[in-house]
């Protein structure tokens, strides 16, 4: 073996733990505010992603256990899991979180060779093939009608029993995001919209502290050096420059900029999707023109698309462009530099 | 002050330095047998200038430099010369190569030196002298410091930049050195400046070595500067040190002269003066022995010394299994710890498994960028990796593998526990392979072509003798029946 | 669904158009591509080939009378190069034209050489020097290792000896670990 002989005392595992750890603040969020539902989400997906990922290991001859402990599915179950509504049934559940490890992960060459962000492959194919079940957010628990106890979210997910009488309706409701744009179809003024019970301070009830805490588990990542700060900076920078822009102009049909960032994925895109090392760019100025593209998409397609959120084809359409931007954006040598 | 500059990535590897700067240099014993590699340089190998058997004197030369690039090896000692063979030297392949052993006679009974005076003598004179005294760069790239000594026609050197930055971890050689002979350091300084008129002298020590630093600044007077550089590894490095004190970023395959700076170890400085100024050709150096020994410290070493005799008089301890020469960020694995010390030797590390553990089996790359973030050549370490792996040789080429300085801050911060620097070496080794094989088939075409050309071309002339004298006897029987 | 196929097919004639230009476009000049077939070659001018010398070999190629397989000093590297150069299918080195070997020269024995030049007159690029009736010396500088001048020697004096590895040829091995990705 050639030198170095001293290595920094990090690794994958890690990397992936610390970043599992800055994701539970939002997860514990989302459980105050939306009910238990998540923590169901998060265990299926969970088990299903490391059952997936121990098969396909074995099928492809890799050595399973050094793989699974490397964390990688278990980020990509819990990333999947908070981007799709917290009550899916099961098979929904199973179904995105199989295909995001076994198609998008391994069939690419596995772990570090995945162009794809698995978590998003997994999203993309969710709302394409179960576009109703992929809509049907729960509410808020303080503006729902009703609350499900863990029993029943239990009872909902695997065998599609509600409690007697209760209608789905009582419990969900379409996301902030959705709302706002099907409200402003059928020309309501936006003041009137945004003061509709579902919407917080800055984005939708609820919502808006899932997004501090994402925010909050992305400074410590930061703090940690397991993120730079190119990639958020540059995301949030160009959703708020871009919706402020649109505001600016057309402020009847266009939320301000602090509502785009405060609501969908806006956060947990900043800090923990677009900031995957894999699907992401290496070099700094790359980061940042990775990023303000999948802002910029994002806005245009939560606005003029059909889907509720856009960061997930967002990052999808950047992912395609990684070796591209990576090709153009190498840095100086040292010694080379104009 | 100064106004430092700053070069990108590096990293803080632990220091482990206190353990051996505890006491003064020491001098060890005689050993039974010095094996002396002709080859200890970068360049042509010396000539043996000895014969089996013939007595030899201290500091007499044994090898002569030849080619351009060359320098003279002579015997540390007086003694017999026992034989000249091949035999292992410290390299990472184990290989064997010509060495001369000699017997020492305990006389220690030293040649005649010369001593001259440098300012008042024609540059290319010591220059001479310098190549005669197997004067190299003891930093540990051990190039000539004759050739680097030459300022060139055209070309000013304005700053000569002394090395006493020592980044890599367990080092303490040249901190030593500059503790206890800091004068003749800057002795020697002086006439390096002298031969490169450089306007300026700067030593440059990374601020972890405050004795050394008060003593150099002591012995530098005004003339020459020393500044204390922030310690961050691969700070000592020639490009990295020159950028921190100067400013200028010396791209590779470009000589450090063109832009009017030169940059020397102290430890070479040493040398110089005790060449010059002493007539005493290099046949020592110091050598920190540490790791994992009882009483770790540096060793003024005869060259040809076994590095094993050195670690015994450290007393190793329990559980060490092989050594490495050199730091832990850039050295090599010992195949075999009796090889002798060399030019090049500045440091041995008795390894254990406690202060070396065996690397965690790799990952793949998850493309995290700390590798490149850490680069202080600012490459992209994991493209180089990817390339490299590949065969893809072209291309690792493309993206300036022969930039990478093989410092190993990439290896060192990889959560995956990538050899990324042994992908690169392998990938540089392969391209030099072919490149050799590339001029010798370039050759063997030429000679091909040549051989037809001269095959065709005798052919034919004998076609054309054979025509001249068919045409003669024709022309004589012509005369004969004429007549 | 109609407008589709039109777009599809459309899409690949007009593709299918541009890359027909561009091989016609930028189609090596015959001479051009045989040097460059010659520059991959390894120029140990063996005729292993079935080609005497590696010029005719780089020939019979350019114009497509020769497989890109047959030369085995080159090995399966060089034919992976001639592959990308002609942009053909790779093929694994043919067997009937003999196996990759790790290079080697030839060496005379000295004491054994009777000095009838007769390998003089067979090595290819006149690495061997000495006149008739004196022993005969390769220069393994330039010896390629074409082991043409093993046969005619009436004495079997010479054989091939592998290049010896040193400190300046020896190469670092690609580092090897069981758990790779890809
Ligand atoms: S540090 Fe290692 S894992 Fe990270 S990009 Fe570099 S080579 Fe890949
Ligand atoms: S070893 Fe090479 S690639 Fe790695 S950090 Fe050092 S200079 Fe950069
Ligand atoms: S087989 Fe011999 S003669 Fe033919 S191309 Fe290869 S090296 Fe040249």
């Amino acid at each position: 073996m050639s030198s170095p002989y001293l290595s920094q005392p990090s690794s994958v595992s890690m990397i992936m733990l610390k970043v599992l750890c800055a994701m539970i603040p939002a997860i514990a969020a989302d459980a105050w505010f939306f009910g238990p539902a998540v923590l169901v989400t998060i265990c299926l997906a969970s088990i299903t992603a490391l059952c997936v990922e121990a098969l396909m290991l074995q099928l492809r001859n890799r050595p399973v256990l050094p793989f699974l402990m490397d964390g990688s599915a278990l980020l990509t179950a819990w990333l999947l899991a908070l981007s799709i509504p917290p009550m899916g049934p099961w098979w929904m559940i199973v179904t995105g979180t199989a295909f995001a490890i076994a198609i998008s992960k391994h069939l690419y060459g596995g772990l570090g060779n995945n162009p794809f962000n698995p978590a998003m492959v997994g999203y993309a194919v969710l709302i394409i093939s179960f576009p109703v079940q992929m809509t049907q957010w729960l509410a808020p628990e303080s503006v729902a009608q009703a609350h499900l106890g863990l029993g029943e979210v239990l009872d909902y997910m695997f065998f599609h029993i509600l409690p007697q009488g209760m209608n789905l309706d009582a419990v969900t409701s379409a996301t902030p995001l959705d709302t706002l744009k099907t409200q402003l179809h059928m020309e309501r003024p936006i003041g009137e919209i945004l003061s509709m019970p579902i919407y917080g301070a800055m984005g939708g009830k609820g919502g808006e502290w899932m997004a501090a805490a994402y925010l909050a588990g992305g400074l410590y990542l930061l703090q940690q050096r397991i993120i730079t700060w190119q990639v958020p900076v540059a995301f949030l920078a160009s959703i708020f420059a871009i919706s402020g822009l649109f505001h600016l102009a057309d402020s009847a049909h266009h939320a301000g900029p602090f509502f785009h960032l405060a609501s969908g994925a806006s956060m947990i895109g900043a800090f923990f999707i677009l900031t995957d090392p894999v699907t992401g760019p290496t070099t700094p100025k790359g980061k940042l023109l990775f990023a303000t593209g999948a802002g910029i998409l994002t806005y245009l397609i939560r606005t003029y698309g059909n889907y509720p959120d856009g960061v997930a084809f967002a990052t999808l359409l950047m992912n395609i462009c990684v070796p591209l931007i990576d090709a153009y954006t190498q840095p100086p040598v040292f010694g080379k530099k104009k | 002050m100064r106004k430092l500059f700053h070069f990108n990535g590096g990293v803080h590897p632990p220091q482990h330095k206190v353990e051996s700067v505890k006491d003064p240099i020491r001098k060890p014993p005689l050993p039974e047998k010095l094996v002396i590699p002709l080859h200890q340089h970068i360049g042509t190998a010396a000539k043996v200038a000895v014969m089996v058997g013939e007595r030899v004197l201290k500091g007499q030369k044994i090898g002569e430099a030849t080619g351009n690039v060359s320098s003279a090896i002579h015997a540390p000692t007086s003694g017999k010369v026992l034989e000249i063979g091949n035999f292992p030297v410290a390299h990472p392949s184990g290989l064997s190569e010509l060495c001369v052993t000699i017997a020492p006679d305990g006389m220690d009974e030293a040649a005649p030196f010369s001593p001259v005076d440098p300012f008042s003598m024609d540059p290319a004179e010591i220059r001479k002298i310098l190549r005669d005294s197997g004067v190299v760069g003891l930093g540990g790239a051990v190039f000539p410091s004759a050739i680097k000594l030459n300022p060139g026609r055209e070309k000013q050197v304005r700053t000569l930049v002394l090395n006493g930055a020592e980044c890599e971890p367990y080092i303490t050689c040249d901190d030593l050195l500059m503790r206890e002979r800091a004068d003749e350091i800057v002795k020697g300084a002086q006439i390096m400046r002298h031969l490169l008129h450089a306007e300026e002298v700067i030593v440059g020590i990374e601020d972890n070595k405050p004795e050394a630093i008060a003593a150099m600044k002591q012995a530098a007077g005004d003339e020459i500067e020393v500044v204390a550089v922030p310690t961050l590894y691969p700070g000592g490095g020639a490009k990295q040190l020159i950028r921190v004190l100067t400013g200028i970023e010396v791209p590779a395959g470009e000589r450090s002269t063109d832009l009017g700076v030169q940059c020397f170890n102290v430890a070479t400085a040493y040398t110089v003066y005790r060449a010059i100024a002493c007539g005493e050709p290099v046949t020592s150096r110091i050598v920190t022995v540490t790791g994992n020994v009882k009483n770790p410290g540096n060793y003024e070493a005869l060259i040809g010394t076994p590095m094993d005799f050195l670690i015994g008089l450290s007393e190793p301890l329990e559980g060490s299994r092989g050594a490495l020469m050199g730091g832990p960020m850039m050295g090599f694995d010992l195949p075999s710890v009796s090889v002798p010390v060399v030019k090049a030797t500045n440091c041995i590390i008795v390894k254990s498994e406690k202060l070396f553990p065996a690397p965690p089996t790799p990952m793949p790359c998850i493309r995290c960028g700390r590798c490149a973030a850490s680069c202080p050549a600012d490459l992209q370490p994991q493209e180089l990796y990817w390339f490299a792996k590949a065969g893809n040789f072209g291309k690792a080429q493309e993206y300036s593998l022969f930039d990478c300085i093989e410092c190993g801050c990439c290896s060192y911060v990889c959560p995956s526990h990538i050899p990324l620097v042994q992908f690169y070496r392998y990938a540089k080794s392969e391209i030099w392979a072919q490149e050799r094989e590339k001029k010798s088939s370039d050759i063997a075409r030429v000679r091909h072509e040549f051989r037809i050309e001269r095959t065709e071309r005798e052919k034919r002339e004998k076609a054309e003798r054979l025509a001249q004298k068919a045409a003669q006897t024709r022309a004589q029987i012509k005369a004969e029946e004429n007549s | 669904m109609l407008d589709a196929i039109l777009v599809m097919s459309g899409l690949a004639l007009f593709l299918g158009s541009l890359l027909g230009y561009a091989s016609i476009r930028f189609h090596v000049q015959g001479n051009a591509l045989v040097e460059k077939i010659d520059a991959i070659l390894p120029q140990t001018q063996c005729a292993q080939c079935g080609f005497p010398g590696c010029r005719p070999y780089a020939e019979a190629i350019a114009e497509g009378r020769a497989e890109i397989n047959q030369c085995p000093p080159g090995g399966e590297a060089n034919i992976h190069k001639l592959a990308d150069l002609l942009g053909v299918e790779f093929k694994s080195l043919n067997a009937k034209h003999g196996a990759e070997k790790p290079k080697s020269v030839a060496f005379i024995d000295e004491n054994t050489c009777i000095g009838c030049t007769l390998c003089i007159q067979a090595c290819p690029v006149d690495a061997i020097s000495g006149a008739p009736k004196h022993m005969h010396t390769i220069l393994s500088q330039e010896c390629t290792g074409c082991e043409l001048c093993i046969e005619p020697c009436p004495v079997d004096c010479i054989s091939m000896v592998p290049v010896a590895v040193t400190v300046s040829n020896w190469k670092w091995k690609a580092p090897s670990y069981l758990q790779e990705a890809g």
